[in-house]
């Protein structure tokens, strides 16, 4: 029979059950809703998370005081004290690969301006650090080198500072604000950047002269990081070495004597975090596939009633001369026409789940190649499961399948 | 029927066997038939249940074959031949009536009718349906093309299935206890019909318990423990219109 009769008599075999052939294309939909929706998930989540950390500049950085952590040991506080201000200075002599360099001392606490206050971070910085983090200052200027040489009680504030303290809309610019007492002149003003995708507020930062934190805040020596970024994203592991080089001259490292510090790259990170992401979504895929492999078993179950059920028309077929191969090509199609429309109602249900997490806030994208997977393993599901039955009919006695009642 | 030598041999049965294994007993359902049924015959096969008449006419219609013995249907061996190829010779040469008309369900009458055009490629659709309208046509359902198999009665179901049979235009037609689920005057009604086809030269073989049945035909076979026992041919076929009008009318249906 040619493939359109075969078609034809699946489609009518199929309408004309049409309840129970719902039913168990319900497994499909189902499954590939899940599948869908999962996938769209976790890339969606992935996406936002390497947009989030690209935003932060994808050649940065970052050397942290201490040994690598990554294995959980807790360590000496002293070793975190081990970033100096000759070690800033050596990068900056050194340098090759990289381009930008600002160290980093943050301390939290009150902002206050006339009768108005916030909890801010207030960030020492070089001033790399604007082209680093790649800050805009809005109005009034940066602060300068002057400043830094002079420990001037200078700064630049982000949006958020400006909301909080000065509501009534005065230009902040040339005022002075308190920081845990002390009194900063506002000399620019951020470039507002929101919130990040993890719910951070970006601009609820002071941004000042490393020298006036470490020394009029904090009374220490040492920085709580090193920011750094490399001349291209590409060159991001040549910068690493040589970074680890001139950090390691500086502390008097010899040969198999173990970092003090810490250097991860935003790439690096960025990396750890889609793996993260990608094994979240292998979990959640894999949970929804057992999902169709359970849709598959249920077709093969319809298709042995269906076969049984139809014994005599079989038989039938079989006496006015159907082949074992037009029997079990009926039935086939048969299942696979099951599990493909079960499929594409599954992607459009998929879809649809897909537009309502959206709507509560997951981050969600659909990978284009889940749709074609999708329908690939509903074909095979169709072929896989539908099979047996198709044989079990293919090889009946037409004699017997006639006597059949 | 003066000189039967000289026409075509449709069927032709050499010492053919049939035995079925039951568990450790073996059943000899045929145990050597050998007969010509030649073209143009219309051929009742009698004989008491269990003397294996279905058998045999499992093997004339291919959907069995032999333990031994030879088969040869239109000229060709029929026993050494693929499962496949023996779908393609039934599909082509032979025409089955059952007793309980195997119609599918909830299907047209000339969709019932085309199913067997449907395994053969040589058609298209048009070509399928001017075929089966024809068939029907020819059994006297011109007017009930679009009945499905459900809005039928016997009657006319057994005529739908006898179309079936007649569509491919085969070698020869098998019929299986036709008559045996009919009325007494709806089956003369399928003898008539058969008479017409014999008449229009179409080769016919029909199973049958009812010995009245064998009066239609022109020739009598009868089967006992699989084997033939009589072989006659019917010089004085009695016509089943007048039959048919003999009949009282006010029959219940
Ligand atoms: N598939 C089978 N397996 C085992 N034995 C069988 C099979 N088919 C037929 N037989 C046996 O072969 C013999 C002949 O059976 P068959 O059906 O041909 O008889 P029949 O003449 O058609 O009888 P009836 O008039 O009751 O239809 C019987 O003894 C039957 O039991
Ligand atoms: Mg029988």
């Amino acid at each position: 029979m040619n493939f359109l009769n075969l078609f034809k008599v699946a489609f009518r075999a199929i309408s004309s059950n049409k309840f129970r052939s719902f039913l168990s294309m319900l497994g499909i939909i189902i499954g590939v809703a899940a599948v869908i929706i999962m996938m769209a998930i976790g890339q969606g989540s992935k996406e936002s998370v390497r947009k989030n950390i690209s935003q932060m500049g994808t050649n940065v950085i970052m050397i942290r005081p201490g040994a690598d952590m990554r294995g959980g040991v807790r360590q000496d506080p002293s070793s975190m004290q081990t970033l100096k201000q000759a070690d800033y200075e050596a990068i900056l002599k050194d340098k090759k690969f990289v381009t930008y360099v600002s160290p980093e001392v943050s301390s939290s606490g009150q902002a206050i301006y006339g009768s108005n206050n916030t909890t801010a971070s207030i960030y020492g910085e070089s001033l790399d650090y604007f082209d680093i983090k790649q800050w805009v200052v809005q109005s009034g200027d940066a602060f300068t080198e002057e400043d830094i040489k002079k420990n001037a009680k200078v700064c630049v504030i982000g949006k958020t500072i400006v909301d909080e303290l000065f509501p009534d809309g005065t230009d902040p610019v040339g005022k002075t604000i308190r920081f845990k007492s002390i009194p900063f002149r506002v000399v620019g003003v951020l470039k507002s950047k929101g919130y990040n995708s993890w719910g951070m507020d970006q601009d609820n930062v002071i941004i000042a002269p490393y020298t006036t934190v470490m020394k009029r805040i904090l009374a220490q020596t040492y920085f709580s990081s090193i920011n750094c970024s490399a001349i291209t994203e590409e060159l991001t592991d040549e910068a690493i070495s040589e970074l680890t080089d001139i950090l390691r001259e500086t502390h008097k490292l010899k040969g198999e004597a173990d970092d003090d510090f810490t250097i991860r790259s935003q790439q690096e990170m960025m990396e750890t975090m889609s793996s993260t992401m990608d094994t979240i979504t292998i979990i959640l895929v894999v949970a929804a596939a057992f999902s169709l492999l359970v849709a598959g078993i249920g077709i093969m179950n319809i298709m042995l009633v269906s076969v049984t059920e139809r014994t005599k028309e079989i038989g039938l077929r079989m006496s006015v001369g159907a082949r074992g191969i037009d029997i079990s090509n009926q039935f086939l199609i048969e299942s696979i026409l099951i599990s493909i429309t079960g499929g594409i109602l599954g992607v459009f249900v998929g879809w649809l789940g897909t537009l309502a997490c959206g709507v509560v806030g997951l981050p969600t994208s659909i990978p284009m190649w889940s749709i074609f997977v999708s329908f690939l393993v509903c074909t095979l599901i169709g072929v896989g499961f539908g099979y047996f039955p198709a044989r079990k009919a293919a090889n009946m006695d037409p004699i017997e399948a006639i006597r059949y009642e | 029927m003066s000189a039967p030598t000289e026409r075509k041999v449709v069927i032709e049965l050499r010492d053919v066997r049939r035995d079925f294994q039951v568990g450790e007993e073996v059943v000899h359902a045929l145990r050597g038939v050998s007969f010509k049924i030649y073209e143009g015959e219309f051929v009742t096969i009698q004989g008491t249940s269990g003397s294996g008449k279905s058998t045999l006419l499992n093997q004339l219609g291919c959907l069995d074959t032999p333990t031994s013995g030879e088969f040869f249907l239109d000229g060709t061996p029929v026993r050494t031949m693929s499962k496949s190829a023996r779908a393609k010779l039934r599909n082509r040469k032979i025409g089955f009536v059952f007793q309980n008309y195997n119609l599918l369900p909830k299907t047209t009458a000339v969709e019932n009718v085309e199913l067997p055009l449907m395994y053969n490629s040589k058609y298209n659709a048009t070509q399928r349906r001017e075929a089966a309208v024809k068939a029907l046509q020819a059994v006297g359902l011109g007017d009930r093309l679009e009945h499905k198999s459900n809005q039928m009665s016997g009657g006319q179901m057994q005529r739908v299935a006898i179309a079936r049979a007649l569509v491919n235009d085969p070698a020869v037609i098998l019929a299986d206890e036709a008559t045996g689920n009919l009325d007494t005057r709806t089956s003369f009604e399928m003898l008539v019909l058969f008479q017409k086809l014999h008449a229009e030269g179409r080769t016919i073989i029909f199973v049958t318990h009812n010995p009245e049945i064998a009066q239609y035909s022109s020739r009598n076979i009868f089967l006992r423990d699989g084997k033939v026992r009589e072989d006659t041919q019917n010089p004085h076929i009695l016509s089943a219109a007048d039959a048919l009008a003999q009949l009282p009318i006010n029959q219940d249906d």
